[in-house]
């Protein structure tokens, strides 16, 4: 017992070093300015910086907006599968994967593409006030489209994960022979039974979105990830600086979803 | 643990059941092939058969959750066939634990009033009264986990109860538990049932637990129904050969028929029921109607024994090889070890034949 705690203690240790040594680093650089001492400076001019609230708000409302679509539409889809077809889960499975094997930029590219067919082919058509409304800066609609699919993969396991912890067929069955319909069943029956699952799903998208780059930089929007790369650009302790904050700001984040589903977290674990 | 007054006027009238020619195929294979069933109100029936005989199929038609390719599901004889499963009033109770494990005991049990939209404090009243009725009153605000398996059961038969169904569907509720555990649960069942006076149609593959609690059980085999009977009846005057060796043990002894009388182990007994067309015939015996002696000169050797409490369980080799057992008060059959020889014999009564089998 005492040699496993030596090697549990040595693993850890050498992760810790692993992670925080970079980290650690990497504030220090920002913060200790040669012949001027420990200064925030470098911070401060972030935070002061234009556009930095509207960026992470942008940011914000894209994953709140990705995780609610991708939610709706995979929760009755997945549940669907488990009772009526579970012969196609293969099937589902790999396709849900698909984005995870199609580079972002390659999928950016078929976006940009699909995007032009508004100004060439569809000018003269009431279609193409959709293809503008979808591409308003202020809240850019197809990067949503665009992240529901990148998230596909990471929302689906982890769904089907939840799923695999629950006998789904036996809560609804014994929901509905409790009077409930079927869209009762699911929200009141298999719903609360899924949170963990749906925290998790809900986590791994708000990283996504917060942290993904190359479809807004190339469609031309500005979310936060975009913006922390201009702003970074030319100041070596200012890049760094950038970094560590977004990686702050996320870490704060995914506390804050965390804390907000922590009862509904140990209410389904004890299940 | 009483039934309080409300309890017994919302059930003055049970529910008839009847099932009408229900024929259901899953690919290849068919559950039912022309299922009838009839239910008395109030009744206890039980559901009897070999895995694979239909009868999850034919109780899950029943709580909506299966449809008939063909067929009529009647209850109090208006047709529900097309009524969906959270319309059919009938409350039920599921083989693998289907509590719902978000929610305590008490909300468990209040989740169908809370979909009929009763309100809060109602319901909680209610959903105590019901975990009264099955002995948790105590339990209330344990989740599922905290539960053992009988009181998880338990507990999903207070939530059937909760919407006062008129149907009770039973899908072998016991079939998880410990032997001891199951043992009391099915006489808590029986007695819940009988104080309630609901219709209740019990799924189960033990034949001894549909003996014991039934009213009547019937008996399933491919999808059809061989018989359905009080379980004295069934035990004692099986409609068919598949019956009497489903129902309790029954030995095969060879005889040869001749005319309406059979000849078997050296006397010639009458035929009980139509015989067959066959000569060579078997002859069915339970246990306890085989006479097994200790004999010098006997030609039957015991092969092994099984104590069985009161009595045992005697199996011998009868000369011709064939084994059949026999139940020994335990004092006649002390002096009865392996190998030792002994005299097989029937009482003068008539017997069940069947058909000879081919034997493995």
């Amino acid at each position: 017992m005492a040699r496993l705690n030596v090697w549990r203690g040595a693993v850890l240790g050498l992760a810790a070093l692993y992670f925080l040594v970079p980290l650690a680093a990497s504030v220090v650089f920002t913060v200790d300015v040669p012949g001027r001492g420990v200064t925030f400076d470098a911070y401060r001019q972030i935070v002061s910086t234009d556009g930095f609230g509207s960026s992470l708000l942008l940011s914000l409302e894209l994953a709140a907006a990705t995780i609610a679509l991708v939610l709706l539409l995979t929760v009755p889809a997945v549940v669907a599968l488990r009772l009526g077809a579970p012969r196609l889960r293969a099937v589902v499975e790999v396709v849900c994967s698909l984005p995870l094997v199609v580079p972002p930029i390659a999928f950016v590219a078929g976006i940009a593409t699909v995007l032009k067919w508004g100004p060439d082919h569809l000018s003269r058509t009431p279609l193409f006030q959709t293809f503008v409304a979808v591409q308003n800066p202020d809240f850019p609609v197809v990067l949503v489209l665009a992240y529901v699919v990148m998230a596909l993969p990471f929302v689906y396991r982890a769904l089907d994960a939840g799923l695999g912890a629950i006998d789904v067929r036996t809560l609804v069955e014994a929901a509905r022979s409790c009077g409930a319909g079927w869209t009762q069943a699911l929200l009141r029956a298999v719903l609360p039974n899924l949170r963990g699952a749906l925290l998790n799903a809900a986590f791994l998208t708000l990283a996504l979105v917060l942290g993904e780059f190359t479809v807004a930089q190339l469609l031309g929007f500005r979310p936060f990830a975009v913006w922390i790369v201009a702003v970074g650009g030319e100041q070596a302790q200012l890049s760094v600086a950038v970094s560590v904050l977004s990686l702050l700001v996320t870490w704060a984040l995914l506390l804050a979803l965390a804390g907000a589903g922590g009862r509904t977290r140990t209410a389904s674990s004890r299940g | 643990m009483t039934v309080t007054t409300a309890e017994k006027a919302a059930d003055v009238q049970a529910a008839t059941v009847e099932l009408r020619s229900l024929h259901r195929r899953f690919g290849s294979t068919v559950a039912l092939d022309g299922l009838d069933l009839a239910v008395r109100p109030g009744e206890f029936l039980a559901l009897l058969g070999p895995s694979g005989c239909g009868k999850t199929t034919a109780l899950r038609m029943l709580a909506g959750f299966e449809h008939p390719d063909s067929g009529e599901v009647l209850v109090d004889g208006r047709d529900v066939t097309a009524v969906p499963a959270h319309r059919r009033d009938a409350g039920m109770v599921f083989q693998s634990y289907s509590l719902f494990p978000h929610l305590d005991a008490l909300d468990n049990v209040a989740f169908g009033l809370r979909m009929r939209r009763v309100r809060a404090a109602a319901r909680r009243k209610r959903a105590a009264e019901l975990l009264d009725l099955v002995g948790l009153s105590d339990r209330g605000d344990r989740f599922p986990h905290q539960l053992s398996g009988g009181q998880q059961q338990r507990v999903a038969l207070a939530r059937a109860l909760a919407l006062r169904p008129r149907v009770l569907l039973l899908d072998e509720p016991l079939s998880a538990l410990d032997a001891q555990v199951r043992l009391t649960l099915r006489e808590e069942i029986r007695r819940l049932q009988q104080e309630l006076g609901i219709t209740t149609l019990f799924v189960t593959h033990d034949q001894e637990e549909a003996l014991s609690v039934a009213d009547r059980v019937a008996v399933l085999r491919a999808g059809r129904l061989e018989q359905c009977a009080a379980p004295a009846e069934l035990y004692g005057r099986p409609a068919g050969p598949f019956v009497a060796e489903f129902v309790g043990t029954m030995s095969r002894i060879p005889g040869r028929l001749d005319q309406d009388r059979v000849e078997v182990l050296g006397r010639r007994l009458p035929v009980d029921g139509p015989p067959p067309a066959a000569r060579d015939v078997d002859v069915l015996v339970r246990p306890e109607a085989l006479r097994v002696r200790a004999d010098e000169d006997g030609t039957a050797r015991v092969v092994a024994t099984a104590f069985l409490g009161a009595t045992v369980r005697i199996t011998a080799r009868l000369a011709d090889g064939t084994e059949v057992k026999a139940d020994l008060p335990a004092s006649e059959a002390a002096g009865l070890g392996a190998g030792a020889p002994v005299d097989v014999s029937l009482p003068e009564r008539p017997v069940l034949v069947a058909e000879r089998t081919a034997r493995t």
